[in-house]
């Protein structure tokens, strides 16, 4: 052992793996003694919410949704920004000003393609 | 091999032996107790609730009635993972495919509580054109609960009868339990909808009509 000291090491090392595998070795051997497989197509199927699954996954979404992102940025998001600048709006630096002002034309640009694009009417 | 294993390897022991040894401060157990006393201890539900008598269910599993003193508090949201299958309401017969379903997916060994009215019989709305009579009558059912809903002492009692009973399964004899049984189905067919009902209206292999009497 004196002069072999990394016996000690490879003596652990086979204990952890036995440590490891016995339970395993142990389970499957009782699972052949007594408890027998019985795979089935319900079973086995991949989708477990109790309904059959139909169909494919690769379906087309429709994104029509986007529009009312946009307007309830324009409408809400917007006004939330709009308060607190026009309360500080006095005591504004020139730059801050002015990175407000893009700030509205952009989502007034977005009003503008809306508007044009006819999504503010009422169907 | 074959038929020889089961009488050589002694998984019973001789109760008079045992007792013997237990009042001499020896305790003995066998592999099948062993195996029992894990498994009764640790039988986790799936989570499934079809009516008000889920209420119930729940309230069992809270602080109050604490159904984790029984090692069942781990309600699986998959029947992968669950042995036990608490059929907590009214079984509509839109809704009897899906439970015998998930039945199916459940892994053995499984075992089913009907809990309450409905779903041991149909309970009120038995005279009712769409719900189902018993859900018995398309998978074994190990305890039946009556009561509408049956409270949580009830549900509690029903998993120690549970529990007892898979205290007394046997590993290897004649009587084992259905998972231990290769020949026993692990799956049921699926009831499905047909024109007036659901086709068919029973599995004969797990239910039978009761006999009218006529007299």
């Amino acid at each position: 052992m004196d002069n072999q000291p990394y016996v000690l090491i490879l003596v652990l090392l086979v204990g952890a793996v036995l440590f490891a595998l016995t339970p395993l070795l142990l389970a499957w051997v009782w699972s052949k003694k007594f408890s027998p497989r019985k795979p089935g197509p319900i079973k086995n199927a991949t989708y477990e919410c109790g309904l059959e699954s139909k169909g494919d996954a690769w379906i087309q979404f429709k994104a029509e949704y986007y529009l009312y992102a946009i307007i309830f940025l324009i409408f809400d998001v917007e006004t939330i920004f709009l308060l607190p600048f026009a309360v500080s709006f006095t005591g504004l630096s020139v730059g801050a000003f002015v990175a407000m002002i893009v700030f509205l034309l952009l989502l007034v640009e977005g009003l503008a393609w809306a508007w044009q694009k006819g999504v503010l009417t009422w169907e | 091999m074959g038929t020889t294993w089961k009488s050589s390897l002694p998984i019973r022991m001789d109760q008079g032996l045992k007792s013997e040894l237990s009042k001499q401060g020896v305790f003995t157990t066998t592999v099948e107790e062993l195996y029992n006393w894990g498994r009764k201890n640790s039988v986790w539900p799936l989570q499934f609730g079809l009516a008000c008598c889920a209420i119930e269910m729940i309230a069992t599993t809270m602080a109050r009635y604490d159904l984790a003193r029984f090692g069942a508090e781990v309600f699986r949201p998959s029947p992968r993972q669950a042995d036990l299958m608490i059929v907590a309401g009214t079984v509509t017969k839109k809704m009897a495919p899906q439970v015998v379903r998930l039945y199916n997916q459940m892994p053995e060994p499984k075992y089913v509580i009907a809990m309450g009215a409905c779903a041991i019989s149909g309970g009120p709305f038995k005279q009712g054109y769409n719900v189902l009579k018993g859900i018995d009558r398309y998978i074994p059912v190990d305890v039946h609960i009556p009561g509408c809903p049956p409270r949580p002492e009830a549900l509690i009692h029903a998993f120690m009868t549970l529990q007892k009973k898979i205290e007394q399964q046997t590993l290897s004899s004649e009587d084992r339990p259905r998972h231990l049984d290769p020949d026993a189905p692990s799956e049921f067919p699926i009831p499905r909808f047909g024109e007036h009902d659901l086709e068919p209206p029973s599995n004969p292999d797990v239910w039978q009509p009761p006999v009218a009497r006529t007299a």
